[in-house]
Parts: structure tokens; C-alpha cells; sequence
């Protein structure tokens, strides 16, 4: 399966990023090979550097707006529920700009699942700091480090009622293929927190490789053993080591299951007769 | 008596004003009269101020008028509100209970002493004034107890109790004649815009509400069964079109409905709409703005806003009906349009336009039909951005076998891959351009203008959008010429001039400070001689409109 594009590949040598779009390929394959067509699936992208994984995909793609791809994503899956769709969004456009869309998406727990693509910067444009950016953080808009305390994005989507919660490692690309292969077969909304070194501006590579570990996958139906493990880290410390894996999974209706219940799919003109309902 | 009326009911919120608005409007209806009724509301759940206005006319009708032939007030606010307005002849049924009237032509109703008697609520004192009503002007009781029947679905028997009671106690006053003309059904324009969009194949309507625009939200979301299609609110306006854009791009005919200051929201949606080529309708009903405005009334701002919001070159189509057939037909059409061209569209309409409730023409259904879109034809290589002969690439949507479909926000390639080239960056937006000369033609060719009054005159208003209403009816007692245009952009410049043949001096009517509509006609040459604004968040009477044209 050919899932390569001819557009060059833009991101900086060394890059987080390649070791997501590794495992991803390597997801979509697997996925392939487990009935998913490939027809179906529909990438959505936002704006910076993990938002041009789409064009390195030969796949249905829909590149929103900066902070809008979560959105963007849940437009297509109610407009044909039929599709799988997988957001790629980095941690500005998602915990900064666009976090009122998370937050809605995990509430209703509609059936897409969300990559977070989390260097811990603004990239593009050449760094500032985001949400899950450490205090202390220096780039150009606080050359005196950020005075912010960073944001913990998945405590967020556990209070926000998200029904798979897991996080991994982008050199971890075995581990990662796994948790996305997982994560799109759930049903219901899926969020997937990605630490990714950014190796012009945040090069956290050394800082992970030394304190990522692989928490024990039990008892993900408990709410108090997922926050536990969720708050081993506070994206601030540096003395702590780092759980990854799926953290919270359970089960439950999907919106747009129960949004939809009554809707009889139709194409071209609607035969039903207004008159008989102005009556 | 003249076969034009005019009834004021009012009261406090909560008091059942509009509810007994609309069944007075259905009994005149039933007479075979044209209707029109005003809502006028303030921003508040209970107490304050409201008011129904109906007007029941021979011909049709599309605004209220000055004077008053009944007044009929729930509390004495409306009394001290509305009296003046009354006619000569005209007749104030109250509730005597709460005031005592010493005039000729004051009926007084009992409506507390009925009400309590018969073990009802405060608010079905609305029922009682109903049925008096219907007595005065002599419609009989079992007209009266069927359409009650129809309507007050609870406490039904209570509601009839009250209404005999209230109807055997008062005295009829005057004969109002039955037409010869069917009854036609009484929408509001939202419910209008709402069924145009369904008959057009709309399939998915997401909104976030905001006033004067959330009617069309409920009415669809109550009929979401019997129309088949999909509704859903989302968490804000920017949510809402970027989940609209995500939804056309699957392959749902998709609208959104606001009013100005969502539409702002929404802006940056309009843009990606343009780059990416996805269809977009946005229903904007335009409120007393700027800011939060004057939150339940009437205002035309909006204009040049929705004309050049977004950011980039965005090609668009806007369109702004001035009734409940003329918004059937338009929402209908222009969701045809986008679709055609896979380009953002905005219907303007206001509150006027949204919350009046109009005598509706059902034959307007049978010209909206469901255009189909260019599709891909399957052969070869699918390329999104295809370019072609008039700019206009064929359509496929995620999930079709053999198919990639690349929609991008960022310039791109025919496939969809962002590019920055100088080279093909240009030759993109030429083809965007190419489209715009297609809807320029196409806008041509659809009846884009209306003229009304006296097409020979050698003066005219032009005035559009609700205004229309009573402007129309200005024109025709002045002997003047109206204009109206309804597509607004790509503008008809040469039905505007074709209309404005022979035409020596022109006024514009509108209800905004600037007078937006004249900057506009600017663009294409037309000079206005004369403004006739209004911009107290009130909708202009025909009388004012003659007032200010006798010397014109």
C-alpha cells in the first residue's frame, strides 16, 4: 500500500515528527489489514509543524485552520459517520488556541481520535511558549522565561469526561503504533498525548529518553488510578519520571450515535412533502 | 370598515401576548385575510413590555401599520403605550378587573374574575381576551372553539371554559366580512428560511443560538424527524462553521444560522470556505448592532460587513430577501449556488424578516428544487482542485472508492499538496477567479432585482431586505417606483441600471446610520439624491417612508 505523497518532506532533520509519521504509516497498514478500507479514513490537520504530516500522506485529508482541526474533524464525522477520522494537532493550536473545541469533543465523546503532537513550543514560529511549555520556558516573546505554570492536558481531558486518555513517546514508535492503532478502534473519543522533542527550539530528547517508562496497562476503568498515573508528571518537574501508555478506557453511547438516531440517510432531493408538515 | 385591520395586543412577558397574537392572526386568517404580524419583545424572560401587531389585509401585506383598529391589552401598560395610536373608530378591549375605562368604544373583560371562576392560571386570561375579541368583530363560537381547539393542545377544557365564558359575556360590535380567498399557512421567516434550505436537500443544520436567528434552530431541531435531516448545536459560533465546513466536506449539504455577532465569529470560517473551495451557508439575520446591539430588535448593519468579512479574496454570494416567500426561495437557491460553485454564501435577513410571521405562498416549494453539484466523473487520476475551463473543479467526497480527496487551507496543487511557488500560487487563485466570473453571469441571469409601484415614475426608492415592506407599500401611495435589489453580490449591475431607466431622482431606504446600501450603488455608478434612514432599532412604517418622500 502506497501511503507516500511526491510533496518533500519540510521538517527539520532529527525531528519529533518523523517518528510519528512512522508509526502512524505503520497503524494505517495494520488498521488496513484489519477491515478498516482505506477509502474511509480521513486525516485532518491544523496549522504548524505537526500539520503537515498530511501532505506526506497518500490519504483523504482535510487541512483546517490554526486551533479548528478538532472541530473540522467532528464536521466530517457527523456529516458521514461512516469515516474514520484522526486529527494531528500540535499542543499550541490544541491547549492554546483551540482548547474550547477539546474539551467539547471529549464531553460528548464523539467517535474520532485526536493526536496531540507536543513539543512543548510554538515551532513555526520559531519559538514562543504554549500551554504545556514549562515556567521558566525562554523563548522570544519571554526571553526572562515564561512566568505561566504549564497546563497537565490530560488531567483536562480526564475532568472533561474523555473516554480513552493514553500518552506516548515519539521515539517510542512501536509503543506509539500500538496506542493509535487502539486508539482509533475505540469507540468514542479518543485522546492521545504525544511527547515530542523539538530539536531546534525545546530539544527535550535526553530529558524523556531518561525518564519516559511504560506504566502498567490495568484497572483503565478507574478514574482515581488514571489520575494517579496522570499526575506522576506535571509537565514542570524535572525529578519525576514519565508514565506512557493508555491510561483511561471506557465505554460508553457515542454522540453521534444519539444524535442521529432518527436520520434516514438520502441522497440529492429530500422526498419528504413540507406541505403535509405545514398542514 | 375597510378590509385592512390593525390589532395591538400587548402585555408584560409571560402574560401570553404573542400566543394570543397568533391565534387572533389564524382566525383572520380562516376569514381568508393576508396577514402580517410584528413581534415586538424586549430582552427579558418575564415583566416588561411586548407586543403582537397583526394586520389582516385583503392583498398582501408585508409590515405593520400606524394607526390601530383594536387595542387589546393584558395589563394597562399597553393601554397607556398604545392608546394614542388607536383610531378614531378604533375599540380597547381590556381586563376590567385590573382597570376601568369611562370611554366609548372601551370594552372591559373580566379576565381575572372568568379566569379564577373556571380554576385556570393567571395567563389564560390571554384566552379570555381572544374570545372576546372574537365576539366584538363576529366570528362565531364554533370557529372560535376549533381553531382553540388546534392550538391549546393544554389544558384544552379549561382553556374552553374560559373562552365561553368570556365570548357569552361580551357583546358583538362589528361584522368583519369573510373573503373569498383560501386561507393561506402563517410562517414566520425563519420557519420560511428553514423549509426552502430542506426542499434545496439540505441535510445538516448547526448552529449556536443567538438572537433573531435561533428560530430557525428550533424549528428544525422539532422537525428534524418529519424533514429527515440532522441538527445539532455546537459549543460556539467559531465551532460552528469550521464543523460545517468538515461536514460539506464529507458530502452533507450543511448551514449554519446567526446573527451578526456570531457571523463575526464565523468569519475565519468564510475564509477557509473560499481557500479550500468547501460549500458554505451562513444564514446571518441581522439584529440592532454594533456590539451586543439592541438585542431583540430590528436593524440593517450588517451590510457592508457581510460583504467584505474574511480575510483574503473570498468570492461569495449574497442574498437578501425581504419576506417569508422570498426567503423560502432564496435559502433554497443559494444553497444550490454554493454548492455549484464550492464557494461561502451569506443570506441577509434581519429580524423583520426572521421573526414576522407572513401569509405563506406553499407554491414557492415547487420552484425550490435540489440543483445537483458537478461531480467527478470517475475518470482517472482524482485531482480536488482540478483545473478547468471556468474554474469550478468536480466534487468527490471521502469514502468513494479510488479516491483521495485532498482539501487544503494552505495554497495547494490540483491534488492538494500546499504550495508556496510564485508560479502556482497565481495560477490557483486564477482559477478561484474564473469562478467568480461564472457566479457573475449566473447572478445575471436570476431575477436579481424586483421593481414595484409605478414603473413608468421618474422617481424611485431603492430599499431592500425587510424594508422592502413597507417601502413597497410607501411607493405605491406616493406613485413611485421601488427597487429592490436581492442579490447583492457578484452585483447586478445591469438589471439595477435596466430598472433604473428613466428614472430622475432616487431615494434610498434603509434601517441603518450610514445609509450602507449607498456605498454599494457608489461601486457601480448610481448616485442616491436622497437617504431616508432610520436607526432606533425599529422597522420603518409606510407611513413614515411617505411622510418623509411627499416632497422628494
Amino acid at each position: 500500500m502506497e501511503l507516500n505523497t511526491y510533496a518533500k518532506n519540510t521538517w527539520c532533520p532529527g525531528c519529533g515528527n518523523f517518528g510519528i509519521l512512522i508509526a502512524l504509516k505503520q497503524a494505517i497498514s495494520s488498521l488496513v489489514g484489519k477491515g478498516i478500507a482505506k477509502e474511509k479514513m480521513v486525516m485532518v490537520s491544523g496549522i504548524g509543524c505537526s500539520s503537515k504530516i498530511i501532505d506526506y500522506l497518500n490519504l483523504n485529508s482535510f487541512s483546517s485552520l490554526h486551533g479548528r482541526p478538532i472541530i473540522s474533524a467532528e464536521g466530517i464525522k457527523l456529516g458521514n459517520p461512516g469515516l474514520e477520522v484522526i486529527v494531528f494537532a500540535g499542543d499550541g493550536g490544541t491547549y492554546n488556541e483551540g482548547i474550547s473545541h477539546l474539551i467539547h469533543a471529549a464531553k460528548r465523546n464523539i467517535d474520532i481520535t485526536v493526536l496531540i503532537h507536543d513539543n512543548r513550543s510554538f515551532a513555526l514560529t520559531t519559538s514562543q511558549f504554549t500551554a504545556t511549555s514549562p515556567k521558566g520556558f525562554k523563548g522570544k516573546s519571554t526571553p526572562e522565561g515564561s512566568i505561566e505554570e504549564p497546563l497537565n492536558p490530560l488531567k483536562l481531558m480526564l475532568a472533561s469526561n474523555a473516554t480513552f486518555i493514553a500518552r506516548g513517546y515519539s521515539s517510542k514508535t512501536e509503543h506509539l503504533r500500538d496506542l493509535i492503532i487502539e486508539g482509533v478502534q475505540h469507540k468514542g473519543f479518543s485522546f492521545i498525548e504525544i511527547l515530542q522533542p523539538c530539536i531546534s527550539f525545546f530539544n527535550t530528547f535526553q530529558f524523556y529518553n531518561t525518564r519516559v517508562y511504560k506504566a502498567k496497562e490495568d484497572n483503565l476503568i478507574s478514574k482515581k488510578e488514571a489520575l494517579k498515573k496522570i499526575e506522576e508528571w506535571d509537565y514542570n518537574k524535572n525529578n519525576t519520571r514519565i508514565p506512557i501508555g493508555i491510561f483511561y478506557k471506557i465505554q460508553k453511547p457515542t454522540y453521534e450515535k444519539s444524535l442521529f438516531k432518527d436520520f434516514d440517510s438520502f441522497k440529492g432531493e429530500n422526498k419528504v412533502d413540507l406541505k403535509q408538515v405545514l398542514k | 370598515m375597510t378590509k385592512d385591520y390593525s390589532i395591538l395586543i400587548g402585555g408584560a412577558a409571560g402574560q401570553g401576548s404573542r400566543k394570543a397574537g397568533l391565534i387572533i392572526a389564524k382566525l383572520l386568517s380562516e376569514f381568508g385575510y393576508r396577514i402580517f404580524i410584528y413581534d415586538d419583545y424586549q430582552s427579558l424572560i418575564r415583566g416588561g413590555h411586548s407586543f403582537s401587531q397583526i394586520r389582516a389585509s385583503k392583498s398582501n401585506v408585508l409590515s405593520h401599520r400606524e394607526k390601530i383598529d383594536f387595542l387589546l391589552a393584558l395589563d394597562e401598560t399597553t393601554i397607556k403605550k398604545h392608546q394614542a395610536d388607536l383610531d378614531k373608530k378604533g375599540i380597547i378591549i381590556y381586563n376590567s378587573d385590573e382597570v376601568s375605562l369611562k370611554k366609548k368604544n372601551a370594552v372591559g373583560v373580566a379576565m381575572e374574575t372568568i379566569v379564577k371562576k373556571a380554576g385556570g392560571t393567571p395567563i389564560m386570561g390571554n384566552t379570555a381576551l381572544v374570545a372576546a375579541f372574537a365576539k366584538i368583530i363576529g366570528i362565531d363560537w364554533k370557529t372560535l372553539e376549533k381553531l382553540l381547539k388546534k392550538e391549546l393542545k393544554k389544558f384544552q377544557e379549561l382553556n374552553l371554559k374560559i373562552a365561553e365564558e368570556a365570548f357569552s359575556s361580551t357583546k358583538n360590535l362589528v361584522k368583519i366580512e369573510k373573503l373569498d380567498q383560501k386561507p393561506l399557512p402563517l410562517l414566520t421567516g425563519n420557519e420560511a428560511v428553514a423549509l426552502g434550505v430542506v426542499k434545496a436537500g439540505l441535510i445538516f443544520y448547526i448552529a449556536y443560538p443567538m438572537t433573531p436567528a435561533t428560530g430557525i434552530l428550533h424549528y428544525l431541531a422539532k422537525h428534524k424527524k418529519d424533514f429527515n435531516i440532522k441538527v445539532a448545536q455546537l459549543e460556539n459560533e467559531v465551532g460552528v462553521v469550521n464543523a460545517a465546513l468538515g461536514a460539506a466536506y464529507a458530502g452533507a449539504r450543511t448551514m449554519v444560522g446567526t446573527s451578526g455577532g456570531g457571523f463575526a465569529l464565523m468569519t475565519e470560517g468564510l475564509s477557509l470556505a473560499a481557500q479550500s473551495e468547501t460549500p458554505l451557508v451562513v444564514i446571518e439575520s441581522q439584529r440592532m448592532s454594533p456590539g451586543t446591539g439592541v438585542a431583540t430588535y430590528n436593524g440593517q448593519g450588517d451590510l457592508l460587513f457581510v460583504l467584505t468579512a474574511g480575510h483574503g479574496d473570498i468570492l461569495r454570494f449574497v442574498i437578501a430577501p425581504g419576506d417569508a416567500d422570498e426567503a423560502c426561495f432564496w435559502a433554497g437557491k443559494i444553497l444550490n449556488l454554493s454548492w455549484k460553485y464550492q464557494t461561502p454564501s451569506i443570506l441577509l435577513i434581519d429580524k423583520e424578516v426572521s421573526e414576522s410571521t407572513f401569509s405563506f405562498d406553499t407554491g414557492i416549494l415547487d420552484e425550490v428544487k435540489c440543483e445537483k453539484s458537478l461531480l467527478w466523473d470517475k475518470k482517472g487520476k482524482y485531482l480536488r482542485y482540478k483545473k478547468t475551463r471556468n474554474g469550478i473543479s468536480p466534487l468527490a467526497f471521502p469514502g468513494e472508492k479510488n479516491v483521495i480527496v485532498k482539501a487544503n487551507s494552505y495554497e495547494h496543487d490540483e491534488f492538494g499538496i500546499t504550495v508556496e511557488d510564485e508560479k502556482e500560487v497565481e495560477e490557483m487563485q486564477n482559477k478561484r477567479l474564473k469562478k467568480f466570473e461564472e457566479m457573475r453571469k449566473e447572478a445575471d441571469k436570476l431575477p436579481a432585482v424586483n421593481v414595484y409601484g409605478k414603473k413608468s415614475a421618474k422617481k424611485a426608492i431603492i430599499a431592500w431586505g425587510s424594508t422592502k415592506g413597507p417601502a413597497k407599500e410607501a411607493a405605491e401611495k406616493l406613485g413611485i417606483k421601488m427597487i429592490q435589489p436581492v442579490i447583492v453580490e457578484p452585483f447586478p449591475e445591469k438589471q439595477m441600471k435596466n430598472a433604473l431607466k428613466g428614472v430622475k431622482k432616487i431615494a434610498l431606504v434603509e434601517t441603518n446610520g450610514l445609509g450602507q446600501m449607498e456605498k454599494v450603488l457608489n461601486c457601480y455608478g448610481i448616485k442616491v439624491d436622497k437617504k431616508v434612514l432610520k436607526y432606533n432599532a425599529r422597522p420603518f412604517l409606510p407611513g413614515e417612508i411617505e411622510k418623509k418622500l411627499r416632497k422628494f
